[in-house]
């Protein structure tokens, strides 16, 4: 089985994150990159498959020079190859389109990838990459298990868990428990060194939507404690400072 | 979780995860990080992964209740902690520089020195010795097995009357012909109740120091255990005795006689503490740091305050010039020039301002510092087993006098 794992190249989830030229750009000084952490699930899922039923896994990301360091550790996990696609993931149909272009070359059997990045969090690259692929899509996806031709999901809905059979080809949407996420080891990280990583230039520049500016959420104040037989200050303070009566 | 021990001379103990969320970050005020590779980085986020998923959530549990997490021993090996500058085939993991090693142990150390006194005894103490002066055939009956973690190794040296003086030792082998019988004792021996090896150090007919291979279950081998220790409860220490051990000739190891075959495991052990023990500092400023920033007196927080800011300043500045003392003596060991009088530098600087920080940290988080709701005081603990072990902070002074006057002030 051919499995791709698509991978984002995000701030650390406990980054502190500001911006630069007039709130249009993202500051990277200073902060760690990691793989987003949907993708690892999905990473996982896929190393997961792949050593009990063999196979190859491909790691893909679209993204800057900068961003090899974040293959490098796929390819530590347990993938067997990685693609770079050399340009600045700015919109998500630019980024849909890549990997459809690698999909269609290569002819992979399941494409994997996180619910959403966690840095912009649209969740819309799955869905577009099924919809450019013609092939079934699903998210989010907490469960996959394989038998022969057969794939049986598990998907997060409201309230609850819906069951799904599909077959191959597809995509998926990963997000927690689909896997524990894995930590590379010493011997993963050292044969990450001779691993090829291919870097490929997009096929297309096209973009729907462009950016504008970015606003960081208003900071988070204070607790204010209100005595239970004060009920009368708490409403006064819903209303006229919260200003949410 | 319950770990149910193996070992007669052990009760089962119930050792409690905690839910507590391991927010440690790691202070690099001077952009040290730009001197690390990129794979560097990869091996430290990984142990950092590592420790914050195996080690924290039990330590302190462990700790208070002095176990020894013995499922430890197979995880390390799994990640490849043991000995990762022993090459392959001896070590499938291994191959890696010594500031990878370096880096491995100064995570591992953040969580808890203990732990790390498990891994730089199995790598430095017992690997080492055996792949630079092993036979091929103990080479391969042993380093795998080690590397993997499906054996403990433990090192002996101190003995009750010989610490500081190892070249006094009285345990001694005698030529019987066709084997050797291994008498006397040693004392302080990291993991030595649950090792299934012991790198053991005795005296020839001709009072040479050789380096013995001891495995368990030999007879008249014992490990028994020291117990009522106020540090490194996370680790176990033992003894080891020898009452007429019958030791296979093919036992010894060929390629080393005299004290240097056990100096030079030292150097690279203490230079895994030399990194190690940085860790244990920086998860102390990180506590203090973070705690300062929370706790409110005087209505703001105590961090705002000159006297906290002066701690605070002085441990940041301190762990600065310590990273770049360690990194430095990380390329000078890679190349293969790294003296013992730099190492014991190195060790003897991390050690003393990591419980100097310890014991600052532990002021600014007030009462709570003495509590196993923060791993200050463990860390305070263990580091004064640090300061003593691997050449006491004396001795290492005493070799750098040493070194600067070309007069050994040892006796």
């Amino acid at each position: 089985m051919k499995i791709l794992v698509c991978i984002t190249h995000v701030p650390d989830t406990t980054s502190k994150i500001a911006f630069m030229n007039s709130d249009t750009e993202l500051n990277k000084a200073g902060l760690t990159f990691v793989i987003g952490p949907y993708d690892d699930y999905a990473l996982a899922r896929a190393v997961e498959i792949k050593e009990a039923q063999g196979g190859t896994v491909t790691a893909l990301n679209v993204g800057l020079a900068e961003t090899e360091p974040t293959l490098r550790k796929a390819l530590a996990i347990g993938a067997d190859d990685a693609i770079r696609i050399d340009a600045d993931p700015t919109d998500a149909y630019f980024v849909a389109t890549q990997i459809a272009d690698i999909a269609r070359k290569n002819g992979y059997d399941a494409i994997f990838m996180g619910r959403e990045s966690s840095d912009y969090n649209g969740g819309q690259v799955h869905g577009m990459v099924g919809e450019m692929l013609g092939m079934p899509s699903f998210s989010p996806v907490m469960k996959v298990e394989i038998e022969g031709t057969k794939v049986t999901l598990a998907r997060e809905i409201e309230g609850g868990k819906e069951y799904i059979e599909a077959s191959f080809p597809l995509v998926l949407g990963c997000q927690e428990p689909i896997a524990e996420w894995k930590i590379p080891n010493m011997r993963g990280i050292m044969s990450a060194r001779t691993k090829p990583l291919q870097v490929i230039a997009p096929v297309s520049q096209e973009n729907l939507t462009s950016g504008g500016h970015y606003e960081l959420p208003p900071a988070r104040s204070g607790c204010k404690f209100i005595d239970a037989s004060e009920a009368e200050k708490l409403i006064d303070l819903l209303k006229n400072e919260a200003k949410v009566l | 979780m319950r770990f149910k021990r193996k070992y007669p001379f052990m009760t089962t103990v119930d050792i409690q995860k905690s839910t507590k969320q391991d927010l440690y970050e790691q202070p690099d005020f001077y952009s040290l990080d730009d001197l690390l590779t990129e794979e560097h980085k990869l091996i430290r986020a990984s142990m950092r992964d590592f420790v914050k998923r195996e080690i924290s959530p039990i330590i302190e549990d462990c700790a208070q209740k002095c176990h020894f997490p013995r499922e430890i021993v197979r995880k390390f090996g799994e990640m490849g902690a043991f000995g990762p500058t022993v090459p392959a085939p001896y070590n499938p993991n291994g191959g890696l520089d010594y500031i990878s090693y370096g880096i491995m142990m100064q995570e591992i150390e953040r969580g808890d020195s203990g732990m790390r006194s498990t891994a730089s005894v199995q790598g430095s103490l017992v690997m080492f010795p055996i792949y630079a002066f092993g036979s091929e055939e103990q080479r391969l009956k042993y380093l795998p097995k080690l590397a993997s973690g499906e054996f403990l190794g433990c090192f002996g040296l101190t003995e009750p009357n010989f610490g500081s003086n190892p070249a006094g030792m009285v345990t001694n082998i005698k030529d019987m012909g066709d084997h050797y019988l291994l008498n006397g004792a040693k004392m302080w021996i990291s993991n030595s109740p649950y090792a299934d090896v012991a790198v053991v150090w005795a005296k020839d007919d001709n009072g040479r120091i050789r380096g013995v291979i001891v495995e368990k279950g030999m007879e008249g081998f014992s490990a028994p255990e020291i117990h009522q220790k106020w540090s490194l409860r996370a680790s176990i220490t033992g003894e080891l005795v020898f009452q007429d051990v019958k030791i296979p000739k093919e036992n010894i190891l060929p390629n080393i006689d005299g004290l240097k075959g056990p100096l030079k495991c030292l150097d690279n052990a203490r230079y895994g503490i030399a990194w190690g023990a940085l860790g244990a500092a920086m998860d102390c400023y990180d506590t203090a740091r973070r705690y300062s920033m929370e706790r409110i007196q005087f209505d703001k927080p105590i961090g705002g305050f000159q006297l906290t800011q002066k701690k605070l300043s002085e441990m940041l500045t301190a762990i600065t010039q310590a990273q770049l003392l360690v990194w430095r003596l990380g390329v000078l060991k890679n190349a293969g020039k790294a003296t013992t009088a730099q190492i014991s530098m190195a060790k003897r600087n991390s050690v003393e301002i990591a419980l100097n920080i310890a014991r600052e940290a532990r002021q600014i988080l007030g009462g709570m510092g003495i509590t196993g709701e923060y791993p200050v005081m463990r860390h305070m603990m263990n580091l004064e087993s640090v300061l003593t072990y691997e050449g006491t902070h004396d001795i290492h002074l005493l070799i750098l006098g040493a070194e600067i006057t070309g007069i050994p002030a040892f006796k």
